[in-house]
């Protein structure tokens, strides 16, 4: 690795003066046929039951969508109900934060929204991110451009009507941060300072520090608990509810401490469960928090509601592959986003630092594949990022200003980012689709909403950096405010599970002999060796 | 499998569980989780290691990447008089490692609304009358996982310096080792959201163009046009987007700014 080193070094004089060229749109598409897991056969397969039955998801989805419902239905006693609200909102991120905010602006009462979530509130991916939000306020900038990239970064597989929500309420959103008293940074006369991401054609990027999603996630708790809107923790939702109309009408709620459960009787039911990134979707290692396992795409289908491109996981360029310890976890875009290069193994650029985050990435697994990574002594594969590049541009002091977390994480590695490039590799990061929602957060089964990670349609098969911070904030409001009018005209009928049964009947009818239970709750990390040895007595 | 890493890390999983079998004493560290002593492979974080033992996480683990302050762990290597305090995500076990999570911090926050209160030099005395009790010890400073200057910004709060108290805490992941810690019961991590929310809100500039763009998105400047590009032919949607002049390229192309 250090021989490595020594010629990135070498080079870094002749690399600043000869930058390489984004790839045409040819090029791209050819480098993700040719190296993205999308693209590679066995990743995905055809899924054999409800309303999407005949789609190609990713089998890790797969395998849960044809897995029997972890809930018996006549296990649960729905004669008695311990949370009777208007609104239950699941999941305490982002989404499910800024929806209860919104919910609360709209007219529902405080005691009468209930946030249940699976871990502490504020545990989801929304805490980790790290690069930043767009919005177009620039002069240079504005939202017909920011919906061009977020349209062409999604390969034109978006659907239209949520990229102009994400583009056109975004300005409206780093306003209502600015009043909340979110720490952007800034210039001396106010303006955001702001940079670029990759397949962005603007500097639209804001960001507090590299903590941008601890920021903002921890200020909107902050509001949530001076409200005081209650949280249920540790308790994830296993199932939802649904009533002889239709309708979802909340849901069962396990206490992971206690083992009972709750019946949370609903006006309205909005998901907002985040990513799956735990389902360690074609072997990759994941960025994602440790509740990340995709529990709100099944209990949504489980009641009727449809799923977009599943055939598409991201996977993030930049995952740490050295050392051992911090394998997966993200160094973020905005190292890029400074000046700091992928190079191979020879110190040679080989990529545009910007392209769209599949196309980096494929753009890295090529030069893996092809021998050009740089391998580590446990045997992981890698590209650098030349991070002392970005003092060489922005002047001595950047990266301990702008990067602190990455700073910190190294450290402890006694790696410093000011003088020796970080070794990458992608880690699977973002669950690109999900459950199918309009504007206003409905899906097709009256009484769900959803937001965030969880739903599809907004990024179409690929994000853009930037765009998950705004997509929580954007449709969590929206959320929020329709699932309130929702409220004020719904009426909840006779609460059944017998759609559980239904499901379980159409598994057995399909031909399907499902060994597992799903949602999965939580990941399974435990050691072999003391797994092997286990006994389930008590 | 279809990738190189994921074939690798398939691989490295099959050779542990290898060692594992053969318990190979080579590599591998005693710790003692809540007391009970574990052998598990050297270069683990501590949180691995627990699940390496067979423990399996409700409490005690969050982000696994060192930013929600779920897992702060507080531990003792055998025959050394001084505690540790970092993050089971990050910290990696030693040989000898006494510890101990902390499952949650029964710290309370003050309650206000950011709408009415002011950037006063006394406000944060008033929201959190304690700090005034800070006897400079420096103990919540040395527990701090983030190597915070965390005493430090609780005496800019004392004196009213509401910038500086926000700036020096805003590395701050909540984790409460602070509050914990402290002798005067003082619950720093609460008083530090306060003073980034208040400067944030009050004090920073804001910005001007952010203003005027939400005049024009007020005025629906930009909506014909969006709805225009939903409702053009893909071809020629995509020949904008392939011929949009991008500013990261104009930029590094003059060297980069």
């Amino acid at each position: 690795m250090m021989e490595s080193i020594s010629l990135v070094e070498k080079k870094r004089d002749y690399n600043m003066k000869h930058p390489v060229k984004p790839m045409s749109m040819k090029e791209r598409e050819e480098m993700l046929r040719r190296y993205h897991p999308d693209y590679m056969k066995g990743t995905r397969h055809e899924l054999r039951i409800g309303i999407d039955k005949g789609n190609i998801f990713y089998n890790g989805i797969i395998d849960l969508l044809e897995a029997r419902t972890v809930i018996d239905s006549k296990d649960v006693d729905l004669s008695k109900i311990d949370y009777d609200t208007d609104l239950l909102i699941i999941g305490g991120g982002g989404a499910g934060t800024v929806a209860a905010l919104f919910a609360h602006e709209s007219g529902i009462p405080v005691d009468k929204i209930l946030i249940v979530t699976k871990l502490r509130h504020g545990d989801a991916n929304s805490m980790m991110a790290q690069g930043g939000i767009q919005a177009a306020d620039r002069p240079n900038d504005n939202p017909i451009l920011h919906y061009l990239d977020i349209y062409g970064g999604g390969h034109f597989t978006n659907k239209p009507e949520l990229a102009r929500a994400l583009a056109l309420d975004a300005p409206r959103i780093i306003n209502w941060h600015e009043n909340l008293g979110i720490m952007y940074d800034r210039q001396e006369d106010g303006e955001f300072q702001e940079l670029s991401g990759g397949g962005t054609c603007r500097n639209r990027m804001h960001s507090c520090k590299d903590y941008s999603g601890m920021e903002i996630m921890r200020n909107i708790r902050d509001y949530a608990r001076n409200l005081e809107i209650p949280v249920l923790e540790f308790c994830p939702i296993a199932e939802l509810l649904m009533d002889d109309k239709g309708q979802v009408a909340g849901a069962i709620a396990f206490n992971l401490e206690t083992y009972e459960y709750y019946v949370i009787r609903a006006k309205a039911t909005i998901l907002a469960t985040g990513g799956s990134g735990r389902l360690h979707l074609s072997n990759y290692p994941t960025t994602n928090h440790y509740g990340a396992t995709g529990d709100g795409l099944v209990m949504a289908y489980h009641v009727g509601a449809n799923l977009l491109d599943l055939d598409t996981i991201q996977i993030h360029p930049t995952g740490d592959a050295f050392p051992e310890p911090i394998v997966g976890i993200l160094s973020t875009e905005k190292i890029r986003g400074l000046g700091a290069i992928p190079l191979n193994v020879n110190g040679d650029p080989f990529v545009f630092p910007l392209e769209p985050r599949d196309v980096e990435s494929a753009a890295f697994i090529k030069e893996c594949k092809e021998g050009r990574g740089i391998v580590t002594p446990t045997g992981m594969h890698g590209v650098w990022l030349d991070t002392p590049r970005i003092e060489i541009i922005h002047g001595e002091g950047t990266i301990a200003e702008k990067l602190a977390g990455e700073v910190r994480k190294f450290k402890r590695f006694g790696i410093d980012l000011t003088k020796h490039p970080i070794l990458v590799y992608p880690t699977l990061h973002y669950q690109n689709g999900g459950i199918e929602i309009n504007e206003k957060c409905e899906t097709r089964v009256p009484g769900l909403f959803a937001a965030g990670e969880v739903t599809g349609g907004v990024h179409g098969k690929n994000r853009l950096m930037g765009n998950s911070l705004l997509d929580f904030n954007v449709f969590g409001r929206r959320a929020g405010i329709y699932a309130a009018k929702y409220v004020k005209k719904s009426k909840i009928g006779k609460i059944s599970l017998s759609h559980l049964n239904k499901y379980n009947k159409g598994l057995e009818k399909a031909g399907i002999k499902p060994k597992k239970t799903a949602p999965i709750i939580l990941p399974e990390y435990r050691g072999e060796k003391a797994i092997s040895r286990a006994l389930d007595i008590f | 499998m279809n990738d190189t890493n994921g074939t690798l890390i398939e691989k490295t999983k099959e050779k542990s569980k290898k060692i594992s079998e053969k318990e190979s004493e080579a590599g591998e560290v005693e710790v003692f989780i809540m007391g009970k002593s574990y052998k598990v492979p050297a270069g683990l974080t501590i949180m691995k290691a627990l699940e390496y033992a067979g423990y399996r996480y409700i409490r005690g683990c969050g982000c696994r990447a060192g930013f929600c302050g779920a897992c702060s762990t507080v531990y003792r290597i055998e025959d050394e008089q001084k505690l540790g305090f970092d993050l089971a995500c990050q910290k990696v076990v030693e040989d000898n490692m006494y510890l101990v999570q902390l499952p949650f911090v029964p710290a309370s926050k003050a309650e206000y609304d950011i709408e009415k209160i002011k950037p006063s030099d006394t406000i944060l005395l008033e929201m959190y009358p304690e700090i005034a009790r800070c006897v400079s010890c420096n103990t919540c400073t040395k527990s701090c996982p983030q190597d915070i200057e965390v005493m430090k910004y609780i005496q800019m709060a004392v004196r009213g310096d509401i910038a500086r108290c926000a700036e020096l805490s805003f590395d701050c992941i909540q984790c409460g080792l602070c509050a914990m810690r402290c002798p005067a019961d003082i619950k720093h991590y609460h008083l530090s959201q306060l003073a980034r929310r208040l400067r944030g809100k009050y004090i920073d500039p804001k910005s001007k163009n952010l203003t005027k763009r939400l005049k024009e998105i007020d005025h629906r400047k930009y909506d014909d046009k969006i709805n225009n590009m939903m409702k053009m032919p893909k071809k020629e949607l995509m020949d904008l987007y392939k011929n949009r002049d991008i500013e990261a390229e104009e930029s590094s192309n003059l060297g980069g700014d």
